[in-house]
């Protein structure tokens, strides 16, 4: 098993079911220690009970693997020690104060001036002249910035991050991944969850999961790659017609509206063109070959993987 | 926040005294919780002042106007001087005279009056005498309390009316007899039961429903997600989760004996240190079935019906409402399984009669041992995952 080398998470074959249904099926990873992974993927893909089962909160049906060089079933709570896990839910204390709960968190690691260590925080933050303020009255903004504070609190090697970005602003979203990677520039390896296409694009590697299956991983280019989609960008009048029209052609396996262009994508690069050939010289309309962009990829596979696991 | 600003270690981390510090750091946060809940805290305070000054002024242990009735089967001067001094007195109220037994029985059992006199056939001739016939006195039980202390008063208040009243002097002993029928509840309860009775049902019933709620509650306001995720271990919760209330605890049952002995005039025969140091370990007790409970549910609502479902036997069964040997002897098996069922023997010995360890040491033993079974399960049956 890969020790205190290179990498902090290395899973393989992980399975897990709830009631007879399977969320999460033979999920196997790596992530460098380091390094800022994104984990995507559609609602329900099994993303959240990844990230539960390697901070050892679930335990696999089947699997095994390390998690910073500690067994995920038998050194559950050596990993809580040096694992910061940040939940989807806002799960401090609402009815505590900013200042509570960090020191709650920094007395419960036993950081040895738990006081100190919450002001610390506070002024790192920026939450300096709130810090008495309740952790439930906090806009939806700080409540994240105080999570991850609490999170990083006790210095640790690996933070999870459950959609971290759910339901907040573009500054404080941006202000947030400034941090992430400040984080990860000292060494600290992050799991990250999330929608946002533009936060997956700041991540080193991303992992895509869909119905349990982890389908494609690997840097951006890599999965971008990997799709082997080509991709017509359209302008012009009349798009909505286009759109009808070419839907469900052979070798068009998705047509997308971006903004004012179409995106029309397909594997078969012959059969894609030769189903576009009659729209191609149609006035009033501009195509161009462009590269598939990562959203593309990610709603051609999870089309794909609608037909293949449900 | 700026970008170039991270976490340094300079907070270093302690190995020692894991523990302690956990559980100290959980019993902070609890304590946080509690003093910011004004509701709940309000009724650390409200419950036990309410709850006592209720039950305490219904145990009035002088009667009052009790609505009476008398089976007249003669007319004479003395049975009228009798009704007389009765009334005088101020507890009874004659409402009714008949002369008839069954209607006599039909005004008791309907509960008209709870209480009746009868005077039989030839009762003065049998006073001259000196035969000493029977005053024969009814009551309705079913209200022991009122009863009991009706009928007790009795005596003295017929016997000192009478002498100045009759022509017979001042006898030596009492003319006649009063032969007093305690009807439907032949044990009547003893009103000084019921204060110290009521410092273990009140604390029953907070110190269960405070720790029932406490795991269910992180569970629904997601925070249990993270504290899981934490390095702390079942005990530490539970340590952390338990401790401030024992202090809760103490505080109520202060109020409650407080009041007790100032208002109701309750006595204090016992080691007051004694009485301290048992109670502790009864409220200890009862939070530690209340986290059991808490770990058995899954949502507060549960917690609150199975605290009930507990509450419920506890008052009935442990001999704060009805007088433990009289009842079956498989409720008394029951009864034995209750912390209430011991802590009364032990407040009420210590508070009534006195009593010192040596005569408690059973039920001392008896809590403590119920206690660790609670926490047993309890530490058991927590989740540390969230499978």
């Amino acid at each position: 098993m890969s020790g205190g080398n290179g990498i902090a998470i290395d899973v393989k074959g992980l399975t897990k079911s709830f009631g007879g249904r399977e969320v999460v099926h033979d999920l196997s990873m790596q992530v460098k220690r380091g390094s800022i992974y994104g984990f995507l993927g559609p609602n329900g893909s099994g993303k959240t009970t990844t990230i539960r089962i390697l901070c050892g909160l679930l335990t696999p049906d089947s699997g095994e693997g390390t998690c910073l060089g500690y067994d995920i079933r038998r050194d559950a709570e050596k990993i809580k020690r040096q694992v910061g896990y940040m939940t989807q839910r806002f799960s401090l204390y609402q009815d505590l104060s900013v200042r509570e709960n960090l020191e709650f968190v920094a007395r419960l690691y036993g950081l040895r001036d738990a006081r100190g260590a919450a002001r610390d925080m506070i002024k790192r933050l920026g939450l300096s002249g709130r810090e008495e303020q309740l952790a439930g009255e906090l806009s939806g903004g700080w409540k994240q910035r105080l999570a991850l504070g609490a999170c990083t609190l006790p210095s640790p090697k690996l933070l999870l991050l459950d959609e971290p970005t759910a339901g907040v602003d573009p500054k404080a979203r941006r202000d947030f991944w400034n941090e992430i990677h400040a984080l990860a520039a000292d060494g600290l390896t992050v799991l990250v969850s999330t929608h946002y296409m533009d936060e997956a694009e700041r991540c080193h590697e991303i992992a895509y999961i869909a119905y349990g299956h982890l389908l494609v991983h690997g840097t951006v280019e890599e999965v971008i790659a990997k799709s082997a989609l080509t991709t017509y960008t359209v302008t012009g009048e009349d798009l909505n017609e286009l759109t009808a029209a070419l839907t469900g052609k052979p070798g068009i396996d998705m047509v997308a509206p971006f903004g004012t262009s179409l995106h029309v994508s397909g594997r078969d690069v012959a059969a894609l063109e030769a189903s576009i050939a009659p729209w191609r010289e149609k006035s009033g309309l501009h195509w161009h070959q462009s590269s598939p962009s990562l959203e593309d990829v990610f709603i051609e596979l999870m089309g794909r993987s609608k037909d293949n696991f449900q | 926040m700026s970008a170039v600003d991270h976490p340094e270690p300079r907070h270093a981390i302690r190995e020692r005294f894991g523990f302690w510090r956990r559980s100290y750091a959980m019993l902070i946060k609890e304590f946080i919780q509690l003093r910011r809940d004004r509701v709940s805290f309000a009724m650390i305070v409200m419950l036990p002042v309410m709850q006592l000054l209720l039950f305490g002024y219904a145990i009035n242990t002088t009667p009052h106007n009790l609505p009476s009735a008398v089976l007249l089967q003669e007319d004479s001067d003395l049975a009228r001087s009798i009704l007389k001094a009765l009334e005088n007195t101020a507890y009874f109220r004659f409402i009714y005279e008949v002369h008839d037994v069954d209607d006599f029985d039909n005004l008791l059992k309907s509960g008209k009056v709870l209480f009746g006199v009868e005077i039989p056939r030839g009762f003065e001739r049998a006073v001259r005498r000196g035969d000493r016939p029977a005053l024969l006195v009814a009551a309705d039980a079913t209200d022991p309390v009122a009863a009991s202390a009706a009928i007790g008063s009795l005596g003295m208040v017929v016997q000192t009316a009478l002498k100045h009243d009759l022509y017979i002097g001042d006898p030596p002993e009492m003319p006649f007899e009063i032969r007093a029928h305690a009807r439907y509840n032949p044990a009547a309860a003893s009103s000084l039961n019921i204060v110290p009775g009521l410092v273990g049902t009140i604390l029953t019933m907070t110190m269960l429903i405070f720790t029932a709620l406490s795991v269910t509650r992180e569970v629904e306001r997601g925070t249990m997600e993270s504290l899981l995720s934490m390095p702390i271990r079942p005990v530490e919760v539970m340590f952390g989760k338990i401790i401030p209330y024992v202090l809760v605890g103490f505080v109520q049952a202060f109020l409650i004996i407080s009041i007790g002995v100032g208002l109701f005039g309750v006595p204090v025969l016992g080691n007051l240190f004694l009485l301290a140091l048992l109670s502790t370990l009864f409220i200890t007790t009862n939070l530690a079935i209340g986290y059991t409970i808490s770990t058995l549910v899954q949502n507060q609502l549960q917690a609150m019906q199975m605290s009930m479902m507990f509450f419920l036997p506890s008052i009935l069964l442990s001999g704060f409402m009805f007088p433990f040997a009289g009842m079956p002897g498989w409720a008394q098996y029951v009864g034995e399984c209750l912390p209430l069922t011991h802590y009364l023997r032990i407040v009420r010995a210590i508070m009534l009669k006195g009593a010192s360890m040596q005569n408690l040491h059973f039920d001392a033993l008896a809590l403590a041992v119920l206690m660790l079974l609670a926490m047993t399960i309890a530490v058991t049956r927590f989740r540390r995952t969230l499978d």
